[in-house]
């Protein structure tokens, strides 16, 4: 949390950053709570004629309240189509028509592979056992381009994952489109201290930006490898009082994931 | 919806209970407790509370699934505590990606051995599941990840609503009820309302299931509680939000199953325990589509 009243949050800052990640006339995967805040802000902002797509099997999406889940029935009502999840995969993702895609995870690796299936090593015994795949392997295949949204901590930017249920750049360099991957890989992970980004060449992530009240030493002391700052690294562009009027007053009135 | 369970769900059948979070078949899911059914194989994209009664009541020996969590929420304690702990029994689990699962419906569905598609590559996915496996195309020589098809012994779907034949109708989301009703052996389907058949006939888009495929048509209004029903009642949040508190103590999660499911007899004693006021508050304001015409060609 930073600031008193007026000065946005740590949330605040990863849904604007979030939101600068979609352009006008994307399709875009959403999830549920911060991308989706994220995407409704970008809606209004700078890309009217973005495209929403839930993978319960919804396209273009007009939701009227706060979407709890992603198959929330106001997501329904308003939209421009409904279509079996199936086909949702298979003609939106795998047939090559979604541009963006959001992810969470609760492990991140240096070439953005992702862990949301188990904490611990031992996969029939887990120390902790995670949600699972759900759509993520999919849309971090197929979509152009990927953005992770986490927060983030040593237990989550860690060394190396304990499972990977989802694909980054693999083990970085070419070895993402080597095993013939068709999407785009990921392009920018965003935590509550800094943006990230991934080198052109080894797919390595580098820390594009911190945010305001944040510091480089904390990031560092946040993340369980020796990380790779930007040479140009500078701070996160913060939200403005108008849009944290949007965010706090219209999109997320009751905080619900705006709180911290 | 006693004597559907009672016919058509068999001690160790492998079980598909399909609506992704809408219209998800909780009433018969609770049935099939209170039957005390056992060793069952219990198979949905995202098991959510409903799955997480089943495993505390003792129903099933294995969950096949796509993603395991209470939405928006958190996690499925009484599954966690059989995965991680093994408590109260052993649970076998078997998962995929929700793509993944969806292609072994739509396999069997089509009545194919597999199905292909871009899916796993780079992930420990097929490490820890051997029903992961990769095929050449025989046209371009590219490799494919690849599913086996998965036939159920039972599906149960619930929807809007069907006529007596059980053609039945679904509009919102229509998640994978499709393919898992043509994928199954017997398919109960549970409705707000049975409509008489021309309500359906004159509206022949809206049908998602037809009644070929169909053993049992059930009508149990409200029958979706505490997920929701398009048009019909919204999600009950608070529920899902209740729900985390009670799972988290398996004495508290045992006082619930005694209470709302083992200690009613049925749905319509459920509903006068929930309440009417529960019941306004979740009845969604109308938002008509308008009539399309289909034209008569006599």
């Amino acid at each position: 949390m930073t600031g008193g009243p007026g000065a946005p949050t740590r949330a605040e800052i990863m849904v604007f950053a979030a939101s600068r990640e979609v352009r006008d006339g994307d399709c875009v995967f959403v999830g549920v709570g911060l991308p989706n805040l994220a995407v409704q802000l970008a809606l209004r902002l700078h890309a009217p004629r973005c495209h929403l797509i839930y993978e319960s099997g919804v396209f273009g999406a007009r939701p009227v309240r706060l979407p709890i889940s992603i198959g929330d029935p106001c997501l329904v009502s308003g939209a421009a189509q409904v279509l079996p999840m199936a086909e949702t995969f298979l003609y939106f993702l795998q047939g090559g028509r979604t541009d963006l895609g959001f992810l969470g995870a609760a492990q991140i690796d240096r070439y953005g592979n992702l862990n949301t299936t188990v904490v611990g090593r031992g996969y029939d015994h887990p120390k902790v056992r995670l949600p699972g795949a759900g759509g993520a392997p999919d849309i971090a295949l197929n979509a152009r381009r990927t953005v992770v949204i986490a927060r983030q901590d040593r237990r989550k930017f860690v060394e190396r994952l304990d499972f990977r249920t989802t694909v980054g750049w693999a083990e970085g360099g070419t070895s993402r489109e080597a095993m013939g991957a068709p999407g785009g890989g990921p392009t920018r992970v965003i935590t509550d201290l800094g943006v990230y980004g991934f080198d052109a060449e080894t797919r390595e992530m580098t820390l594009a930006s911190v945010h305001p009240g944040a510091t480089l030493e904390q990031v560092r002391e946040a993340t369980g490898w020796d990380l790779k700052v930007s040479s140009s690294l500078g701070a996160t562009e913060a939200p403005d009082q108008a849009m944290l009027r949007l965010l706090r007053e219209e999109l997320d009135p009751d905080r619900i994931y705006l709180k911290g | 919806m006693r004597d559907a369970v009672s016919r058509f769900v068999r001690d160790g059948d492998t079980v598909v209970l399909e609506g992704f979070t809408h219209l998800i078949p909780f009433a018969a899911g609770q049935e099939i407790i209170r039957q005390r059914r056992r060793d069952l194989a219990l198979v949905r994209l995202t098991p959510d509370l409903l799955m997480d009664q089943m495993v505390a009541a003792g129903t099933a020996r294995k969950l096949v699934f796509g993603w395991l969590g209470n939405p928006g929420v958190g996690s499925l304690h009484a599954v966690r505590r059989a995965v991680e702990r093994g408590y109260p029994g052993p649970l076998e689990i078997e998962e995929y990606s929700h793509f993944g699962l969806l292609c072994r419906y739509k396999a069997a569905a089509s009545g194919l051995p597999f199905f292909p598609l871009r899916g796993y590559r780079g992930t420990d996915l097929p490490r820890v599941n051997p029903h992961l496996k990769q095929v050449t195309c025989p046209f371009t020589g590219e490799t494919l990840d690849a599913v086996s098809a998965l036939h159920p012994d039972v599906a149960i779907v619930n929807a809007q609503r069907a006529d007596a034949h059980g053609n039945t109708q679904i509009w919102g989301l229509v998640g994978a009820q499709r393919e898992a009703a043509f994928a199954a052996r017997r398919v109960i389907v549970v409705v707000e309302e049975v409509v008489p058949e021309d309500v359906v006939r004159a509206d022949p888009n809206r049908t998602q299931i037809p009644s070929v495929v169909v053993d049992a048509v059930v009508e149990e209004p409200w029958s979706a509680h505490p997920s929701f029903v398009q048009g019909y009642y919204d999600r009950d949040n608070a529920a899902y939000l209740a729900w985390d508190r009670i799972t988290r103590d398996p004495a508290e999660l045992e006082r619930y199953l005694d209470e709302w499911v083992h200690g009613l007899p049925d749905r319509t004693a459920y509903l006068a325990r929930l309440g009417e006021a529960t019941r306004d508050r979740l009845r969604p304001g109308p938002r008509l589509a308008g009539p399309v015409d289909y034209g008569d060609y006599r």
